[in-house]
């Protein structure tokens, strides 16, 4: 019960997918701007990771290890596919802003990086908890960035008006940067930064030490 | 216990179940991703068609975002006069014209129409300015009426962009001149690129912009960067749409045909008398 508590919870904050293991984050830039399409992307991640990694995990000592990468491809290509025609038959315009997005979860390092490590030599109960636990790892900081951005980006959460614009009568000044792609790349920065201070044994050891003040060469 | 580990991964490496392997993993992947699609078909066919509705009425200025419940949409659309265009003749249809052809009007699909010669017509190069390669003979289009007037004309538009077709609508004030609006609801154009076509304040552009000039002629243009609002012409112009060169060529080229001689051209002239 402790390992999969432990597989269900460690991805949050101590192993967490973008925060530790720096994956996932082309998606963690794109859908950010606005709560709602965050939230649908976390789910869909979720989904996927989490019964990707069961049905790689169920079949994994048939898995012949030449073609592993390519029967991980398709069992994780079919899964997107199926998740993006439940969208588009669920939730037509979200599905319409989020269908790259969500084809783009094939390629999402996470997803592999989960059925190659850990759905590859663990049984699939536990295989599919930690696909929940990385998924729920991924969505914390996707919803995180995604309520700084759009909070201060356009003054609302989840569409609903909290800091009342300027444009509509109302005193916020929005950042438009932060409706920029490049805005999540700062957030994602600073959230790593207050995370290893936090926790400071997630701090990699440096792989060049500078030197001092060596003299000049003639010249 | 090792021996059996032992055998198990040499057979999981021979080549036979290499290709059970991959065989039976093709197979089962294709039946559930199929299946998914082939279930799922109805319902995306249904909110396609609603959020085609919904571009008609966005064009229109009737739905308002985050005002309009999306079950209003059927209700707001019945205000809309629906009518049939004779391409060829240039001419609206009236509805003994629609069964003397036997067309229901509600079932008509022109994209499907377009496809067949019998009820299309093939566009030599120099006549196909939107890259369509066949014009169907009859298109929907979508009257806002006041007293008997025309208020709002909705009218159907595509034509080919950068990687696919876009699929749009325009809706021009009772002059049938001035842009009251223009949406675009299906197109496989890059995100955040070409896909900006769908972008609102882009979009908010057009509003009162003018088609046609004196002689009649469309002289709408897309620009290639930003409109110069000193030049004379600048009531015809807007904005290009940046990175995205060839899709703004695309929009300006359907606008051309759709609302030329060969398109919608010379029924709103004959309206406008």
């Amino acid at each position: 019960m402790s390992e999969a508590k432990e597989a269900l919870l460690s991805p949050i904050v101590e192993n967490n997918p973008i925060g530790l293991q720096i994956l996932g984050v082309c998606s963690a830039l794109a859908v950010t701007t606005q709560m709602n399409v965050a939230l649908v992307m976390c789910i869909a991640l979720t989904v996927v990771i989490a019964f990707s990694s069961m049905v790689i995990s169920i079949i994994r000592n048939r898995i012949p290890s030449s073609i592993r990468i390519i029967v991980q491809m398709t069992v994780i290509a079919s899964l997107v596919i199926v998740v993006d025609q439940i969208l588009g038959a669920v939730a037509y315009e979200l599905s319409r802003q989020l269908t790259v997005f969500i084809g783009l979860i094939i390629t999402n390092c996470i997803v592999m990086g989960r059925a190659e490590a850990f759905a590859m030599q663990n049984p699939p109960g536990i295989s599919f908890i930690d696909g929940i636990g990385n998924g729920l790892g991924y969505s914390v900081v996707l919803m995180l960035v995604a309520t700084i951005r759009e909070l201060f980006g356009s003054g609302s959460l989840f569409g609903f008006e909290i800091l009342p614009l300027i444009t509509n009568g109302g005193w916020y000044n929005p950042m438009g940067l932060l409706l920029l792609p490049p805005s999540a790349f700062f957030i994602i920065g600073l959230l790593i930064w207050g995370l290893r201070s936090w926790k400071t044994e997630q701090v990699e050891e440096p792989d060049y030490v500078i030197g001092g003040h060596t003299a000049h060469s003639a010249g | 216990m090792a021996d059996a580990s032992n055998s198990a991964t040499n057979n999981k490496d021979s080549i036979k179940n290499t290709l059970i392997v991959a065989v039976s993993l093709c197979l089962v992947s294709a039946i559930i991703v199929s299946g998914s699609a082939v279930l799922l078909k109805p319902q995306r066919m249904e909110n396609k068609a609603l959020f085609r509705n919904k571009n008609i009425l966005i064009a229109a200025g009737l739905y308002q975002k985050g005002e309009t419940a999306d079950s209003e949409i059927s209700g707001l659309f019945k205000n809309f006069e629906i009518r049939m265009v004779d391409l060829e003749q240039n001419k609206l249809l009236s509805a003994s014209d629609l069964d003397a052809l036997g067309i229901d009007i509600s079932k008509y699909n022109q994209r499907k129409a377009a496809k067949n010669p019998d009820t299309s017509k093939a566009l030599s190069t120099a006549d196909d300015i939107a890259s369509i390669s066949r014009r169907a003979q009859y298109s929907v289009v979508y009257l806002l009426k006041k007293d008997n007037k025309i208020e709002k004309a909705v009218l159907p538009i595509h034509g080919y962009g950068l990687w696919s077709t876009l699929y749009g609508f325009i809706a021009l004030e009772s002059d049938l001149n001035t842009v009251a609006g223009i949406t675009f609801y299906e197109h496989g154009e890059t995100a955040g690129l070409g896909g900006e076509i769908e972008n609102p304040r882009w979009k908010a552009n057009w509003v009162g912009k003018y088609i046609y000039s004196n002689d009649g002629k469309v002289r709408f243009t897309v620009m290639k960067g930003a409109v110069d609002p000193k030049s004379k012409n600048a009531i015809h112009e807007v904005d290009g749409l940046s990175g995205a060169s060839l899709t703004a060529r695309g929009v300006q080229n359907l606008i051309t045909y759709w609302l030329g001689s060969d398109g919608f051209g010379p029924v709103l002239e004959k309206i406008r008398g």
